[in-house]
């Protein structure tokens, strides 16, 4: 018996009875119900294989991707309660709006921006170095807002950039061919910025690439409080 | 909101932190009556032979050291180089918190 | 409240946990072995009038703590309470100077 949440932010749970399929998944259910038992049910989906993210839902009271969750792994005596991602407005049923999410995103300035044009050589970047080695434990992110979904800071703070933004700020500053690390530090630092991460690490716990954003956190701390101390800042 | 050890930890030591500095003007205050004479400290000190407040003084005993492991936890989190055994981290913030709480209570 | 400050507030509540640790330690370790056979006032103020090294130990303590815990309820009553603005920081920096003050004055009292 599977409880799925209909509405917006006032709403309720309706219950649909799913039949159990082997390596069902909980994407399956969803889609099960939208085309056989009631068509008016709103979700997102793209990809189907757990690379895109837009099947992210709350199953069970966790923030997971539903494509790669399977029901055997997350029912409980026959229950599933499926609702869409905390922490973002809903649009209708299991669909969100990801908005802030991403203008959390462009905020702290998440976007690279390098000196070098066409007409120069690649910079070399030496893939073990440490800088990189940093780069590339954060660079995975698909945006699918798990990490945002599960946090406690967002949820008691509307204006913390949250886990995603912050993770993708420090792929960037530990990036050796960026040009804008202290435009972007200012904007990481602060309460609404890594400062206001309390290490819950829920984050890190329910990110579906096993990413993690605290430690990139820690590493904004830490970069910020040299350079405020040093008078870069 | 679902609780994993994280989040506990971070839970405790916040309501730790709180609930000492709840604790401190009472506590300096007893103390501060030292200024005023040993007989009015003394008179304070009876009250530490009630069971009850023996009791309330082992539990501020064990939030503080629950709050220092949690603490502790935090600083190697955000210092130390990053490595997977973090978990382990709030498991002995806890650790640390029963050993000087089973100190203090034989010492009462 | 600019970044630069919050980023102060930071490394002001690390430092001061960090000499809290020590402080804490050496204070848990002193009273499990002075609250052995009970407490009085003369036992106590015997061992510790005049001593400069401990009036010196718990001023540090009493200042880290004037530091550390008003920093650490920012976070509580902006998060949990939704305390935000001036009038929150105001409050907390008269917060620091009520423990200051209490803390020196019991400092002073057993130690001087």
């Amino acid at each position: 018996m599977v409880r799925v949440w209909r509405g917006r932010a006032e709403g309720k749970y309706q219950a649909f009875e799913v039949p159990r399929h082997a390596s069902q998944t909980v994407l399956d259910v969803v889609t099960h119900i939208q085309r056989v038992l009631d068509s008016t049910l709103a979700y997102r989906f793209a990809c189907r294989v757990g690379m895109c993210g837009s099947c992210a839902m709350t199953v069970n009271g966790v923030a997971r991707w539903t494509c790669r969750t399977h029901v055997d792994k997350v029912v409980k005596n026959d229950q599933m309660e499926i609702a869409p991602l905390r922490n973002l407005p809903v649009i209708r049923d299991l669909v969100t709006d990801m908005s802030e999410f991403f203008d959390k995103w462009a905020k702290a300035k998440g976007q690279f921006s390098g000196p070098l044009t066409k007409k120069e050589d690649f910079q070399k970047v030496k893939p073990d170095s440490p800088g990189r080695v940093a780069v590339d434990a954060g660079i995975e992110c698909i945006g699918c807002a798990v990490c945002y979904s599960s946090c406690d800071v967002v949820s008691w703070n509307p204006e913390y950039l949250g886990p995603a933004a912050l993770n993708r700020a420090w792929t960037l500053v530990k990036d050796e061919r960026d040009s804008r690390k202290i435009e972007r530090l200012r904007a990481v630092a602060g309460d609404a910025g890594c400062h206001s991460c309390h290490t819950h690490m829920s984050c890190t716990e329910h990110c579906p690439k096993q990413i993690s954003p605290t430690a990139g956190i820690a590493g904004l701390k830490r970069e910020i409080a040299f350079a405020v101390l040093g008078g870069e800042l | 909101m679902n609780v994993h050890t994280g989040t506990f930890a971070a839970f405790v030591h916040r309501a730790s932190g709180v609930l000492l500095t709840l604790f401190l003007p009472v506590h300096f205050y007893a103390i501060g009556t030292t200024l005023e004479s040993a007989a009015a400290f003394d008179a304070l000190l009876v009250w530490t032979q009630m069971p009850l407040v023996k009791f309330g003084e082992w539990g501020i005993v064990v939030l503080l050291a629950a709050h220092l492991g949690g603490g502790l936890r935090v600083l190697a989190l955000e210092f130390l180089p990053w490595r997977d055994w973090q978990k382990s981290l709030a498991a002995a913030a806890a650790a640390l918190a029963l050993a000087v709480g089973l100190a203090f209570a034989l010492a009462l | 409240m600019n970044f630069r400050t919050q980023t102060f507030l930071w490394v002001a509540q690390r430092a001061s946990a960090a000499v809290l640790a020590l402080c804490v330690t050496v204070h848990l370790a002193t009273m499990v072995y002075a609250i052995r056979g009970g407490l009085s006032a003369a036992e106590i103020l015997s061992r510790t009038k005049g001593s400069v090294g401990w009036l010196m130990f718990y001023t540090v303590f009493v200042l880290a703590v004037t530091v550390h815990a008003p920093i650490g309820l920012r976070s509580v009553v902006t998060e949990w309470f939704g305390w935000r603005g001036a009038a929150r920081d105001v409050f907390l920096l008269g917060l620091a100077m009520l423990l200051a003050a209490m803390g020196m004055r019991a400092v002073f009292g057993v130690f001087l």
